[in-house]
């Protein structure tokens, strides 16, 4: 019990630490560096990149189902997106799609 | 013209996407933490102070087998290290934020981020309010989820698998429509190629780390180049000037 405790302290910690240190380094009174400014202003790109892949690695290719689900729930996601532009409707018909193939089709 | 809008109305509306997939995974972190035996104090101590996603999934196993808490720190930094990328990246857009910027930082999610970067702060609205009420309200659905999965978490009967797909449509959908605002996509193809191949290379539990060197050091590249030839410009120009 007082372990988990301990362990808990160190989540928060350690999680702490990957939130703050940005601010720390690059604190609001100082000026930033321009390589920092220019990477804050590319950064949210790549980082958008870097969620999708994370979010579809446990896909597999070879097996299961090949990540057949996956391509076309995230195809209709982006293709209402592009479409509509309506965030919840992308979302919502993606998610159902994605729900629908993976417990009636696959 | 459309009229003013109010602020909470708004963040609502903002956050919504959010909301499903924080109900949902938060539930289902209630559950894993109830079976586990830890029960709702030590679930919403969770998701209250550490409110991580991916880090409070992974530290399950972690408090079953009473690890070490420096390497439970050491996770923590690992799993969640693509938060420096979220704080470089909302430097500016918190500069001015004052005494919300504290709570701002602490809960700059994945998906908060993903809402807040592409947000366009309509003009007669406080920024710093906007942001925050937005954290908020992910927050508590967050906190809600995971009351409700210790809760009632038994006593859920419809087959719900393929409902946390919720969150990756909506990264998807914030890459798609910044991909669509944006004339140059050698971010973006940066961030899914890098990723894509430092996956392949390290794999599914290594390669956040490896991916975001990559990244940084292609984006840093750029930086230099570009500026390189910004410079070649300015002194193409002096020459004509003098002529």
């Amino acid at each position: 019990m007082a372990n988990n405790m301990w362990i808990l302290l160190a989540l928060v910690a350690g999680t702490l630490i990957t939130r703050f240190l940005p601010f720390l380094v690059f604190p609001a009174g100082k000026e930033t560096p321009r390589f920092i400014e220019y990477l804050g202003q590319k950064l949210p790109y790549a980082s958008m990149g870097l969620l999708v892949v994370y979010c579809l690695k446990g896909v597999h290719v070879t097996t299961g189902s090949h990540g057949i689900p996956e391509l076309i729930a995230v195809a209709v996601t982006a293709g209402l997106q592009v479409w509509r532009k309506n965030v919840l409707l992308s979302i919502s018909v993606g998610t159902i799609i994605y729900m629908l193939l993976i417990q009636l089709v696959f | 013209m459309k009229g003013k809008r109010n602020i909470y109305a708004y963040a609502f509306e903002k956050s919504f996407p959010v909301m499903v997939g924080y109900l949902f995974l938060g539930a289902a972190y209630g559950i894993l933490m109830e079976t586990g035996g830890y029960g709702i104090g030590w679930a919403l101590a969770m998701s209250v102070f550490v409110y991580a996603g991916s880090l409070q999934y992974a530290s399950i196993p972690m408090l079953a087998a009473s690890v070490h808490p420096l390497y439970a720190f050491l996770m923590a930094i690992m799993i969640n290290a693509r938060h420096l990328f979220y704080g470089i990246s909302m430097l500016g857009k918190y500069h001015d934020t004052g005494r919300k910027k504290p709570y701002l930082i602490f809960s700059l999610t994945d998906e908060t981020f993903s809402v807040v970067c592409d947000e366009k702060v309509p003009e007669y609205m406080n920024p710093g309010k906007l942001y925050f009420l937005i954290s908020l309200f992910d927050q508590s659905y967050w906190v809600l989820g995971t009351l409700m999965g210790c809760v009632i978490g038994s006593f859920i009967t419809f087959n719900s698998s393929g409902l946390d797909f919720a969150l990756t449509a909506l990264f998807v959908v914030i890459f798609t429509s910044q991909w669509m605002e944006q004339k140059n996509h050698a971010p973006a193809i940066t961030g899914v190629a890098a990723t894509f191949l430092c996956l392949q290379i390290f794999g599914e539990e290594f390669f956040i780390i490896p991916s975001m060197i990559v990244i940084l050091v292609i984006l840093i590249a750029g930086y230099f180049h570009t500026n390189k030839k910004d410079e070649d410009t300015v002194s193409g120009e002096e020459i004509n000037y003098g002529e």
